[in-house]
């Protein structure tokens, strides 16, 4: 695989060690905030952004944001390590370390943002960036096709949340999430049933609920450490988050409890029995990320103490073992060329650092006392003790831990015990830098479980309080919790996982048969496209004739219709006609245009026709000329000369007029013409009859000499005080003369590959 | 076109029209002309020596290409607004400096951001046009 070439390379360039420091300061800065949050004070910066829409880039460091930001920068800073070593050599590493790093930071931005729109913005671009790095082998159309899924999955979701972020920001006057916290719950109001809709929508798309959840398996398509940091560890936990901010604001109604249990519970389920099936060990990975998140999303539907910090708990220790376990199947799979559950087996012996810390990830995962995932399991069950769909979430929750049981032992133990399989290279063990991730993971798994009380008072319990909208008494998370029925769920779960352990190869094949029975997703995913590009196709063929004529009379029919029903609704009377005041110079200007005019249309020749619609022109630049409007009248005589010597280059490479074709067409066009015209003038004459308001003019016949020093009005409106109109106004020329420099060339470039 | 007169002619024309076109682009300020006129003009003058000589020898007569003349002559006009902002002022506000006197009346002559901006205008319109004139005449 080119992207797995030669392990031991030297480092291509700085560009993976620098992001890597540049996350781990940031990692160390935010670390620095832990006692001043514990004590139960966020930090809120403003920065004014859009001050005249109340839009401002604040951010807010409370329990909730901090415990997001230390994982974003610390788990963010050993993946760009890694990854400088997996990708080693490759041609493109430093895009990945752009990208990676440009993600790192939106994400930042995400947990950060305490205004709504801001964090719409950060929302979009870890989207936007999770589509670069899925699509990073671009050559394959498998990546590109499962990156491209995953942005239109998101990104509409993204919508809606925009949608639901403005009903919030509208009907309660802030788009500040601090403020909205502090106003307390939205249950009841007007709009609360939409916005809680919209919110949903954007969360459960990020954070991929069934049914929406089949992006993500297949956003594996990125390479190893994208899946470890975007797909498990971050991104994907970005709708958990919005979900916890939004806590206070929407929880505790039948509907919010409702829908998150059950979509949460079935993701839960669904996904730990798709990774039993699954033998890619990555994909495995990719469906136990997805039952975290369903198991998150299930405990935010409580409102209760204990609901509340299982979900912050199990949110802090599965990015801690995702992440490690992620970063380990990378090793192997770098070290031995496969991921296939099938295959791998025995490799403790050569790869032993690689077995330890996948060891400390997967007793983690399976909750194994003394390591924080036991905590978080004990928490989790105290938690669904007393949610309101105690009855469905207890069952589903010990349904997906004891899953998880056995799907931890497939992934942590299994490759590394018994005798060992048909390897395509020989095991080694990986290079230091890609194997300081799992280890540095791993222990942080094991010590937060034996000294909880530091994890909770400083991370676990500063985000219970924020997601609660008030200060957190503490005192759930810890080691030993005493007998009680936790303790026996728990011991249940270890006994029904050791059973599936035991039977996975016969459960899988099982699952794989239903499976191939039950509707898949991502084929219609694919089937929704095909319409979508029918329907587009469709119109564009129906709209877009290419026929320029047929494009010029629509324009121009739109034109006098809506005129017309504009001046008849408005019961505009018939213009004032008054001759008495012309002179016989205007009379002969008139005479001038109107005989250029007949001749235009009357003509056969493209080049009388060009040559007589000139005369129009230069007849519009004498009528500016006698009014004394000299500026007006330059520019537009040069225009005219210029635009005749233009068409006429353009003509000249154009067939003569087909006499029969034009008359075919003549009468409906002589129609619209008339009425465009009759109808612009009846409006500039009822426009002429209201009085001149001098207002505008007094003021740049005054202020043009005092304040900018021009006596020339027109120039100084151009350069001084309209400059910013003026500035777009020669970009569009610009752009316009580039756009059609490059359709040129393209002609050009096509006719000589025609010759050859 | 092989009229020698046309092509002997248009060299002198050039000249004069294309000085013609800064002398309006200068004045402009005061008196009609401004850098949109100038640049018009400016384009008139190499589109006649295009037509004189064809479009490849007026393109190394111009030395640069017009696609670039435009780019630059934009990213001057930023530039000239930008400059405002080093200020403290709003943006595209004009700043003047005054040699020789401290007001427009007592000075010799003033260095303004704004002409700067009006140059930029110049080349933009003149590159833009020309870009445009020779893709249709090199487009055969």
């Amino acid at each position: 695989m080119a992207e797995h070439s030669d392990p031991n390379a030297p480092w291509k360039t700085l560009s993976g060690l620098g992001t890597s420091v540049v996350t781990a300061l940031l990692f160390l800065f935010f670390l620095q905030f832990l006692p001043t949050v514990a004590a139960g004070s966020p930090v809120r910066w403003v920065i004014p952004w859009i001050p005249s829409l109340d839009v401002n880039l604040t951010f807010w460091i409370d329990g909730l944001s901090l415990m997001f930001a230390l994982l974003i920068t610390g788990i963010g800073a050993l993946v760009m390590l890694y990854a400088a070593k997996y990708l080693a050599g490759h041609p493109q590493y430093d895009r990945f370390a752009l990208y990676l790093f440009s993600f790192m930071l939106s994400m930042l931005g995400l947990v950060l943002a305490d205004n709504l729109i801001a964090l719409f913005v950060f929302w979009e671009l870890t989207t936007f960036t999770s589509y670069l790095l899925i699509g990073f082998s671009h050559a394959d159309p498998k990546s590109r096709r499962n990156a491209l899924q995953a942005l239109l999955l998101t990104a509409t979701g993204g919508l809606a949340l925009l949608a639901g972020f403005i009903l919030i920001g509208v009907s309660q006057g802030t788009f500040e999430l601090s403020e909205l916290t502090a106003a307390g719950s939205l249950v009841g109001q007007e709009y609360y049933t939409l916005i809680l809709f919209l919110v949903l929508a954007g969360a459960f798309t990020k954070s991929a609920q069934v049914p929406l959840h089949f992006w993500l398996p297949n956003a594996m398509a990125a390479p190893t450490p994208v899946s470890a940091y975007l797909h498990s560890a971050t991104m994907v936990k970005a709708g958990v988050y919005l979900l916890a901010r939004t806590h206070p604001a929407l929880s505790g109604s039948d509907l919010w409890i409702w829908i998150l249990s059950i979509f949460g519970a079935v993701t839960a389920v669904f996904a730990s029995f798709m990774a039993l099936r699954q033998t890619d060990l990555k994909q495995t990975l990719a469906y136990t990320t997805l039952m975290a998140l369903g198991t998150l999303v299930m405990f935010l539907a409580g409102s209760t103490g204990y609901a509340i910090t299982a979900a912050m708990t199990f949110l802090l220790v599965h990015s801690l073992y995702k992440a490690g376990l992620f970063l380990t199947i990378g090793i192997i799979d770098h070290a031995t060329g496969t991921r296939d559950a099938n295959i791998l087996g025995g490799l403790k012996s050569a790869m032993p650092i690689t077995a330890m810390a996948a060891a400390a990830a997967g007793l983690a995962m399976a909750g194994i006392p003394p390591f924080l995932g036991f905590i978080a399991k004990e928490v989790a069950y105290a938690g669904a003790l007393e949610m309101q769909l105690m009855l469905f979430v207890l069952p589903m929750a010990l349904i997906a831990f004891a899953l998880m049981f056995a799907v931890a032992g497939i992934v942590a133990y299994k490759p590394f015990y018994g005798p060992q399989g048909q390897l395509p290279h020989d095991p080694h063990e990986g290079p230091w830098p890609m194997l300081l991730g799992p280890v540095v993971l791993g222990v942080l798994g094991l010590a937060f479980g034996l000294m909880p009380g530091i994890a909770a008072y400083y991370i676990i319990e500063p985000a219970v309080a924020a997601v609660m909208g008030a200060p957190d008494t503490g005192g759930r998370v810890k080691l030993w919790a005493g007998f009680n029925l936790p303790l026996l769920l728990s011991l249940i779960t270890f006994a029904l996982g050791f059973l599936i352990y035991a039977k996975h190869q016969a459960l899988r094949a099982r699952l794989s048969q239903i499976e191939a029975r039950a509707p898949d997703l991502d084929a219609r995913w694919d089937d929704l496209l095909d319409v979508f590009v029918r329907f587009a196709k469709g119109q564009t063929r129906l709209i877009q004739t290419g026929v320029l004529r047929q494009y010029m009379f629509a324009t121009f029919a739109v034109f006098a219709l809506t005129v017309l029903v504009t001046l008849i609704t408005r019961a505009a009377g018939g213009p004032a006609l008054n001759f008495a005041g012309l002179q016989f110079m205007e009379w002969g200007i008139a005479l001038l245009i109107l005989v250029g005019t007949v001749l235009v249309v009357l003509t056969s020749s493209r080049i009388t026709a060009l040559v007589a619609l000139g005369t129009v022109g230069i007849g519009v630049a004498l009528i500016f000329i006698t009014y004394s409007a000299p500026d007006v009248a330059i520019t537009q005589l040069l225009v005219e000369l210029l635009v005749v010597v233009l068409l006429a280059l353009a003509l000249l490479k154009m067939p003569h007029l087909d006499p029969s074709g034009v008359q075919k067409h003549s009468f409906p066009n002589a129609v619209l013409a008339i009425a465009v015209g009759a109808l612009t003038t009846w409006v500039l004459l009822l426009v002429v009859d209201q009085p001149f308001d001098r207002r505008l003019t007094e003021f740049f016949e005054g202020a043009s000499w005092t304040e900018a020093f021009g006596r020339n009005i027109v120039n100084v409106i151009l350069v001084d005080f309209r400059t910013l109109d003026t500035f777009g106004e020669i970009a569009v020329v610009l752009v316009a003369a580039l756009g059609a420099f490059v359709l040129l060339k393209g002609m050009r470039a096509t006719k000589e590959e025609e010759k050859k | 076109m092989n009229s020698i007169i046309f092509t002997a002619g248009a060299r002198i024309l050039v000249a004069l029209v294309f000085v013609f076109s800064l002398f309006m682009l200068l004045r402009g300020h005061h008196l009609p002309g401004g850098g949109f006129i100038g640049g018009l003009l400016g384009a008139v003058a190499f589109i006649i020596y295009s037509l004189a000589c064809g479009p490849e020898e007026t393109r190394s007569a111009l030395r640069v290409s017009p696609e670039i003349i435009a780019v630059i002559g934009l990213g001057i006009a930023l530039l000239a607004g930008l400059f405002s902002f080093f200020m403290g002022d709003p943006f595209f506000t004009g700043q003047w400096y005054w040699v020789g006197g401290d007001s427009y009346e007592t000075s010799v002559f003033s260095i303004n951001t704004v002409l700067v901006f009006d140059i930029g205008v110049y080349l933009v319109v003149l590159g833009g046009i020309l870009s445009l004139t020779f893709a249709f005449e090199e487009e055969a």
